[in-house]
């Protein structure tokens, strides 16, 4: 295939699970902002600004941090390039870019999402309908990807079409619990305040994540277990033990394919080593935030070595 | 409407012709509010399929639909041969018209064809001359259009040997027409089209370079997602599964146009272009251009790729040359045209000028080089100052057009919210050439102006398209 369309494919796939990750944390902040004072929903959608790398952005163009503010701003704002509505906006163009890589199925799929989206989101979303417009965001997104796991070949198309996914995927975790990190503190556990249990609880929420953890730990909620949760088990699919099982297995593909690895297996293999075999204990002895800063460049690494080795751009 | 106008399906005394037999007992049996839904339907399917094409020069248009009306337009199987004949020996006149005119040129030196017709042609290309395509083909894929004035009369208005797009229109017509009435398929027996892409792709390989290996590489290459035709590129890519390249995936390395792919650069031996000649290199044409490769026709030329169609084939899409289209046919088949053109004065000529001058109101006037309906004056439908503007500019530059009488094109029904209405339509059939021999599609695409009287069919002037069906009988 040509480095061009693989290029697309990858980031189609990972504009649409950006948006989608978006759409999450903001169901998340809202929550908060809902069960919480006022100061406390300032704080909360204020990280979300910074968990999206968008903070700096806004605060040149707002002077308060109102949920209504920052929600418009995430998903629709024209001066927002990274908007939600904006990263649909460029999954579809570079699902036209790439037309004849996919399936009708999937093109259908990404062009009604899009232009379903574009309609709800042509105004300000009210806060009475902002869970309305997430739910829409992740149902589109989830479409997408349905059609693309139900009529894409197995071929090396579908393995960049996974390894963008799980690539922004695991980025996204790792930044999500990064802006909390100190909320998974030990020392903070052992304080137990019925605010740092909804806090926790928030964090899961972000990551959907609340809904495997009590099945996992009923009754319990402990930092510990949320950071293994997230961190390290793979049977959770927000994990970044699940992404990089699921990038092991994708460049596993196209080493196969093309006949021989290259450096960026060699990266994902380090990352990978990382995650692997650890226990939450090591990883809060070598402290949390580190940890995750470093999953966050060795994770950008790989990403720059799998466009350099499969030539998406020259 | 008045009663010299030919409709395809209803006679002057109200019966309904043969080809639609079938079609309007079906329509008289169907609820007419389903029919409005199913309208409506249509439209939405295309939005989401993403059939759109855009128009140069509007702003926020990136993308429009071609409306598309749910009326087929029935030809007879009989009409149908008889037309393939005079399409298949126009096009194989069109093809050795090609080869000598870039080589001994004996229409010329026959006294057949003046020279200067091609020296002033902008598509001529001196670096075509002497060189043989591989397979000796040099329009891989036409599409010849045609109008109906009578039960009996096909003229063709014009050829397009360069690009000739909008097959996927007649693809996706056909799907939206089974998709939203399966039923009168059953009804009806209509020959199939969805066979195209796999011919084109057989089509396409035939003429491949003889270092070609025995499963050529096949690649369209398309300016990218802003071009007006994008979709088709996209389209026909996919359904031939071929590679959609840009000028931007390709470059000449060993000798070879090679695309980059995920393991490296890869030879392609068969290039089906959508891209003008102009932009095609632009170290041997426009040197801005961004859109080709450059060096491709080096490597063309070393006879190392099939670029299809052939550079330099725009020639013949010159209505100069069109009006020698009887000749020319003539002179390299050795038969009579089985298919007329429309009655063409070359405004070259002095003579045909000043008729044309003294008669403007009720001519249609056509740039040679222009194409999309651009640039031409339609006497009947335009103002006093438009035509005393026309009048100037042919006056200045009378080489630069040709005039046809204001043809009373066919009709054919269009669904409209009070029932069906006459609008006029023309055709286009695809034709594949090949070593192998020339393949037609039965049908093609049929434009149709929706605007009530207008003769004007093209999609950037508001026109819309049809599904055109060849009965199996």
């Amino acid at each position: 295939m040509l480095g061009r369309v693989a290029n697309g494919m990858f980031w189609m796939y990972r504009y649409l699970e950006r948006a989608e990750n978006t759409a999450r944390l903001l169901a998340a902040g809202h929550r908060m902002a809902l069960t919480r004072g006022a100061d406390i929903a300032d704080e909360e959608w204020r990280s979300v600004l910074t968990t999206l790398g968008q903070l700096q952005q806004y605060k040149a163009q707002h002077d308060d941090f109102s949920g209504n503010h920052v929600c418009d701003f995430v998903l629709r704002a024209k001066t927002n390039q990274q908007s939600v509505l904006s990263m649909f906006e460029r999954a579809r163009i570079n699902a036209r870019i790439c037309r004849s890589a996919i399936t009708a199925e999937v093109w259908e799929a990404v062009n009604e999402g899009w232009m379903s989206l574009r309609d709800l989101l042509a105004r300000p979303v009210r806060e009475t309908s902002l869970n309305v417009a997430l739910s829409a965001i992740r149902r589109e997104s989830t479409l997408a990807r349905g059609a693309t796991h139900g009529s894409m070949m197995r071929n090396e198309v579908y393995s960049f079409v996974r390894a963008g996914t799980f690539m922004e995927r695991a980025d996204n975790t790792a930044r999500i619990l990064d802006v909390k990190y100190y909320l998974l503190l030990p020392s903070l556990s052992y304080v137990g305040t019925p605010l740092d249990t909804g806090q926790w609880d928030n964090v899961l929420r972000s990551l959907s994540g609340e809904r495997a953890y009590r099945w996992l730990n009923a009754g319990r909620m402990d930092a510990r277990s949320i950071a293994e949760l997230l961190i390290l088990d793979d049977r959770f699919p927000r994990s970044l033990a699940f992404c990089y099982a699921s990038m092991r297995e994708n460049l596993t593909a196209l080493a196969r394919l093309h006949g021989h690895e290259g450096p960026a297996h060699a990266l994902m293999r380090e990352a990978d080593l990382r995650l692997t075999g650890r226990t939450v204990e090591d990883i809060f002895d070598q402290g949390l935030h580190q940890f995750l800063t470093e999953f966050i460049s060795r994770n950008q690494a790989v990403a720059e070595a799998i466009a350099e080795q499969y030539r998406f751009n020259i | 409407m008045s009663a010299d106008l030919f409709d395809e399906m209803h006679a002057p005394d109200g019966s309904i012709r043969g080809a639609y037999r079938h079609y309007d007992q079906w329509l008289a049996e169907q609820d007419s509010a389903w029919m409005r839904r199913k309208h409506f339907e249509a439209e939405s399917f295309f939005r989401r399929t993403g059939i759109t094409f855009n128009v140069y020069g509007e702003e926020n248009a990136e993308e429009r639909l071609i409306p598309f009306d749910m009326v087929p337009r029935i030809i007879t199987g009989a009409e149908w041969r008889k037309l393939t004949r005079g399409i298949e020996q126009r096009v194989r006149a069109l093809n050795a018209f090609m080869h000598d005119l870039y080589h001994r040129q004996e229409i010329i030196r026959s006294g057949r064809l003046p020279e200067r017709l091609f020296r002033h042609n902008r598509a001529w290309l001196p670096q075509m001359v002497g060189f043989t395509p591989p397979g000796g083909v040099y329009t891989h894929i036409v599409g010849i259009d045609l109008v109906r004035t009578g039960p009996d009369e096909f003229l063709v208005l014009e050829d397009n040997a360069r690009t000739p797009s909008g097959v996927s229109y007649m693809l996706e017509n056909r799907e939206t027409m089974m998709a939203m009435f399966p039923e009168l398929f059953t009804r009806v027996k209509v020959r199939p089209v969805s066979n195209y892409p796999r011919l084109l792709a057989k089509s396409l390989s035939n003429c491949a370079p003889a270092c070609a290996s025995a499963n050529p590489t096949v690649a369209v290459l398309t300016p990218g997602i802003y071009n007006s035709a994008y979709f088709e590129h996209a389209f026909l890519a996919d359904q031939m599964g071929a590679e959609l390249v840009e000028g931007s995936d390709l470059r000449v390395i060993d000798g070879r146009v090679q695309m980059r792919t995920t393991h490296g650069f890869q030879p392609i031996d068969v290039l089906y272009r959508r891209v003008d000649d102009d932009f095609l290199d632009p170290l041997s044409f426009n040197p801005d251009s961004v859109l080709g490769v450059p060096g491709i026709m080096d490597v063309y030329r070393a006879g190392r790729i099939t670029i299809a169609n052939a550079p330099g084939t725009g020639v013949a899409d010159d209505k100069a040359i069109y009006s020698f289209m009887s000749e020319i046919v003539e002179f390299y088949t050795g038969e009579k045209p089985l298919l007329q053109n429309v009655q063409t004065w070359r405004c070259a000529d002095p003579d045909s000028l000043k008729y044309v001058l003294d008669r403007l109101p009720e001519l249609v006037v056509k740039e040679v080089h222009g194409s999309g309906g651009y640039g031409m004056l339609i006497g009947p439908t335009s103002t006093r100052k438009e035509i005393a503007e026309f009048r100037e500019k042919l006056r200045a530059r009378p080489d630069n057009y040709i005039a046809q009488p204001t043809l009373a094109l066919s009709t054919c029904p269009i669904f409209t919210r009070s029932g069906l209405a006459p609008r006029h339509v023309d055709l286009r059939p695809f034709v594949l050439v090949s070593p192998e021999g020339i393949d037609i599609t039965p049908g093609g695409l049929t434009r149709v102006a929706l605007k009530k009287g207008s003769l004007v069919v093209n999609s950037s002037q508001g026109g819309g398209t049809k599904d055109s069906w060849v009965l199996d009988d």
